[in-house]
């Protein structure tokens, strides 16, 4: 039984079929990589599994739980935290101020009508903002605004972000879509070094190869809306049904 | 059912103001992304246009006129205005008589002009702006521009009539088949009304059937991809703005005999054509005239005697009434596009 | 001090001076010299500055922090203001009780209204917020005129209840007061040809005045600030971090609402008469452009653009023609002519287009209002001390 139970998921856009028949089960502290095509469905599974689309059949458990017509802040208070193809940051804030709503989210939940206190002199939060962003190496960089830093670092926040919730099931949308060869090993490394230091399960859709054969324990490749094929990653490299995908979209 | 046509035809006249502004607004926004608050004032200078050229017609010397004595028997002295000595008297009148209708002719080039200029120089700039600093600069505007008129005409209404051909009401039920007497309706409204759809017409045709209007269209839908293809769309947009300000103006030409001319007269409509273009849907031409009429009909049935015994007050408050139920339950608008300024 | 930080601390503290000696600052010139037009400390402005200044600081709350433009404010200080008169005319003349009833159904008001408006975000937002307004405004107009007192508004009358007040003597009128002590009642202090005005309504109402500005600071320090802030940044973010945005915004709507129905109330407080126009939209574009004007999104700024533009509505409306020649008197008569054929449009019962004209010429250049500007010009004379500083110092190595 898999921390995330994906059952007979399928989607309709008007004439288009997005998803259909998807099973999946992501295992506890494993990285699963979901990779396929272009259109072949992959965001539209992830917009499934945090609120944003509802699909018109089968279901999506996490944890023993429908995540099914829940909103998005519900499915993350849930324990499932998602990092955005393009980064998604608070950019008027600072990014000690950025650290900080994810923790105040962990603490006080959904909402807290906290409107008194000083912000400067929750102790707890602050420590625990700083602490992280020490660890992700942005510590330099707490009196920022967040909209001035490089996309590396605005992806690293991102990531620094959802981590602090502590979350069980982390999201990762294309990590390195659109980033120059150094810092997509930046983000690599990263994402292993989180993966080894944490009790954490990671689901990550990419396109990049290389990406995915450095960091997934396990890979499924979807096309045209179907899981085609789940295994290790050592067996997928070769695999014909996968090369047929790959190279029928070249074609 | 003559009292339903009744109202429907009241509801006609402002109806076709507020198609008009809300088409203008709809064109500014469908085009440049742009929420154009200046839009009423265009409407009010429009209007302002006719009251400027009746008194360019009117304007006048002084003769003393030998054959008329005052009451103390002196000779009586009489404004001439000069458009007799170029036309002789009867032309002379006419003219003047005429002076709305005509005022179109005077306020077409006067509101492209007023219409480009803002573009160019204010508007322009604030295409990558929130909308909220849109709205800001242009509210700005609607003061700076309703303050100046104020200045030059002061703050009073300022009677402009229509032609005297059209100043009565007929017996519009007797021509409809109605027992007579039961349908009065004023000339001018009916030409308003006929005005507005010719005017509306024009401008759909315009944007279906011409090469300049087809991309247009493309840009509304999908600026940057018509950018890339080489057009300047800049310009046409720029073009698009005037003819969205020469819309309001005309739209203010005519409504000037029905409502006299007022320094505030553009905020007083704006801020209902907005209600109209939300209604209607944000970037849709037809919601825009649509929701117009709809809502115009609407505020004149709520009008009625016989729904304000019931309802006290509700001609007031109708419009704003109905803008927030379609709001709440058709976020969109009645015929809006999806992804338009939803975030 | 106070749980603020020294520079907030600093800050209240000015505001507080200023407020408190605003009766002679406002009043520089002495009586009867020609720049005494110029002096703004009479009770009447003082207390539009103050009162105004708390309708601002409250919707700052929310178009400063969240980004939500309330394009209907003017309808909840509306509803302060008669829910402050009928509590002085059926219950007492004390203005304290009169106030809490203005902020309570003012606060409800904004409940309501933000519950639904705040469904929609954006240009859409704006429109619900006018269209609850102008209903609002309508309908004080017309139907209820029974509450409402239709177009002539409300005011205090002899026959009023009072239930908690004792009868009037003969000739006395009822006056709004705080336990007995009279709202217009002013202290007067004439130093040389000045003359300093010492009102208890101002001060009554400046003292709560500084108590919304502490308030509002707290608001903005706070973690419930910070995530106002984060909606307005990014709400997309802000919901797939587990946190739901729409309490936060009605919160904040709501509060600024009871901001309004405060001003609202203390309007009353002060010339115990209400009428609908307070509810008309334009008084909705009117705190708009006061906090846009000083400075959305910072703590001083609404209070200086409230301050401002009461101060033009009130001192640069009274310029005219005559005035002008005055001034320009020692110029030669053409030039004397030209020069306030220039200027006349812009004074007097034009006021309006100069404060358009600021207005755009502010969203234009400078986003962030006055406070913008004064930190750009602090800006250009740090640099210029830190130029002369390397440039001194350089020789000494």
């Amino acid at each position: 039984m898999g921390i995330l139970e994906v059952k007979n998921v399928g989607k309709r856009f008007g004439g288009l079929q997005a998803l259909n028949e998807v099973n999946l089960s992501v295992a506890e502290n494993t990285c699963h990589a979901i990779i396929g095509p272009n259109g072949a469905g992959k965001s539209t599974l992830l917009n499934c599994f945090v609120g944003k689309l509802i699909p018109d059949t089968g279901s999506v458990m996490f944890d023993g739980q429908s995540v099914l017509g829940r909103t998005p802040y519900e499915i993350n208070q849930m324990g499932i935290s998602r990092v955005f193809q393009t980064p998604e940051i608070f950019s008027d804030l600072s990014v000690l101020e950025n650290m900080m709503i994810p923790v105040l989210a962990k603490r006080d939940g959904a909402f807290r009508m906290h409107a008194y206190a000083d912000m400067m002199s929750e102790k707890d939060i602050l420590e625990k903002s700083e602490a992280m962003l020490e660890d992700m190496g942005l510590a330099e960089k707490r009196g920022m605004q967040a909209s001035s830093m490089s996309r590396g670092d605005k992806r690293r926040l991102e990531i620094a972000m959802c981590l602090s919730q502590e979350p069980r099931l982390l999201l990762l949308d294309e990590p390195t879509a659109g980033m120059a060869r150094a810092d997509t090993n930046n983000t690599i490394d990263l994402l292993k070094q989180i993966k080894e230091e944490r009790d954490i399960t990671i689901a990550i859709i990419e396109h990049d190869m290389h990406v995915v054969f450095s960091l997934a324990d396990r890979i499924t490749v979807l096309a045209q809306g179907t899981p085609l094929v789940e295994d290790h990653p050592e067996n997928i490299k070769g695999h014909p049904k996968v090369r047929e995908a790959y190279l029928g979209e070249a074609a | 059912m003559d009292a339903i046509v009744l109202q429907i035809l009241n509801g006609l006249d402002k109806g076709s103001a507020y198609a008009l502004i809300a088409l203008g607004l709809t064109l500014i926004f469908g085009t440049l992304g742009v929420v154009n608050f200046a839009h009423g004032a265009l409407f009010m200078i429009g209007a302002f246009c006719a009251v400027t050229l009746t008194r360019l017609l009117t304007w006048s010397h002084t003769i003393i006129d030998e054959t008329k004595t005052d009451f103390l028997g002196n000779p009586l002295k009489v404004d001439v205005p000069y458009i007799y000595d170029i036309f002789g008297q009867s032309t002379g009148e006419a003219i003047i008589d005429w002076a709305v209708p005509l005022a179109i002719l005077f306020s077409i080039p006067v509101m492209l002009l007023v219409g480009v200029i803002m573009e160019r120089g204010l508007i322009k700039h604030f295409y990558k702006r929130p909308h909220a600093d849109q709205i800001l600069v242009t509210f700005g505007l609607a003061i700076v521009l309703q303050e100046i008129v104020k200045f030059y005409y002061g703050a009073n209404p300022i009677p402009t009539p229509a032609p005297a051909v059209f100043a009565g009401s007929f017996d519009f039920g007797a021509m409809l088949g109605f027992d007579p007497n039961t349908i009065i309706y004023p000339y001018w409204r009916l030409v308003y009304f006929a005005f507005a759809a010719v005017i509306i017409g024009a401008v759909f045709a315009f944007l279906q059937f011409t090469t300049f209007g087809m991309v247009v269209r493309a840009g509304m839908a999908d600026r940057e991809t018509v950018g890339l293809l080489g057009i300047n769309i800049d310009k046409r947009f720029t073009i698009m703005f005037g003819i969205a300000a020469a819309v309001a103006g005309m739209a203010g030409v005519m409504y000037a005999p029905i409502n006299s001319p007022n320094y505030h007269m553009g905020m007083d409509f704006l801020v209902l054509s907005f209600v109209v273009v939300v209604v209607g849907g944000m970037g849709s031409l037809p919601g825009a005239v649509l929701a117009g009429f709809l809502l115009g009909v609407l505020e004149s049935f709520a009008s009625m005697a016989q729904v304000l015994e019931f309802l006290p007050g509700l001609n007031q408050i109708i419009i704003y009434l109905v803008a927030i139920i379609i709001l709440l339950t058709r976020p969109r608008g009645l015929m809006g596009r999806k992804g338009v300024m939803e975030d | 001090m106070l749980g603020l930080t020294k520079k907030d601390y600093n800050l209240l503290l000015i505001v507080a001076c200023l407020t408190m000696l605003a009766p002679f600052i406002l009043n520089p010139f002495p009586e009867g010299s020609g720049l005494a037009q110029f002096n703004a400390g009479y009770p009447d402005l003082m207390q539009r500055f103050v009162i105004f200044g708390i309708f601002a600081i409250g919707f700052n709350i929310l178009f400063g922090l969240t980004g939500y433009l309330s394009f209907g404010h003017a309808a909840f200080l509306g509803v302060g203001s008669y829910a402050a008169i009928w509590m002085m005319k059926l219950l007492t003349t004390n203005v304290i009780p009169a106030m809490i009833l203005a902020v309570a159904i003012a606060g409800a008001f904004a409940l309501l209204v933000g519950y639904v408006s705040l469904r929609r975000s954006g240009i859409y937002f704006s429109i619900l917020t006018l269209a609850f307004a102008q209903m609002s405004y309508a309908l004080a107009y017309s139907v209820l005129t029974p509450i409402t007192g239709g177009e002539t508004g409300l005011q205090l009358k002899l026959d009023d209840a009072r239930i908690l007040d004792g009868a009037l003597g003969a000739g006395e009128q009822a006056r709004a007061n705080l336990f007995g002590l009279n709202m217009s009642s002013s202290y007067e202090l004439s130093v040389g040809s000045w003359l300093f005005t010492f009102n208890t309504g101002y001060y009554i109402a400046a003292v709560i005045m500084l108590l919304a500005f502490y308030l509002a600071i707290r608001i903005f320090r706070s973690p419930f600030g910070l995530m106002l802030r984060a909606v307005k940044s990014n709400q997309q973010r802000l919901n797939y971090t587990g946190l739901n945005p729409r309490p936060y915004t009605l919160a904040a709507f709501v509060i600024s609402g009871m901001y309004a129905g405060l001003a609202g109330g203390l309007m009353v407080a002060m010339d115990t008469q209400v009428g609908p126009e307070r509810m008309f939209w334009t008084a909705s574009g009117e705190v708009v452009l006061m906090t846009i004007l000083g400075g959305a999104g910072t703590l001083i700024g609404p209070v200086l653009g409230a301050g401002l533009i009461k101060y033009m509505e009130n001192i640069l409306s009274k310029i005219n023609s005559d005035i002008l020649h005055t001034w320009f008197a020692f110029l030669p008569d053409g030039l004397e002519d030209f020069i306030i054929t220039l200027i006349y449009p812009f004074i007097g019962k034009g006021w309006h287009l100069t404060l358009g004209i600021i207005f755009m010429l502010v969203v234009i250049f400078l986003p962030g209002g006055l406070v913008e500007g004064g930190q750009r010009i602090a800006k250009l004379f740090k640099r210029k001390d830190d130029a002369e500083d390397t440039a001194a110092s350089t020789p000494a190595e």
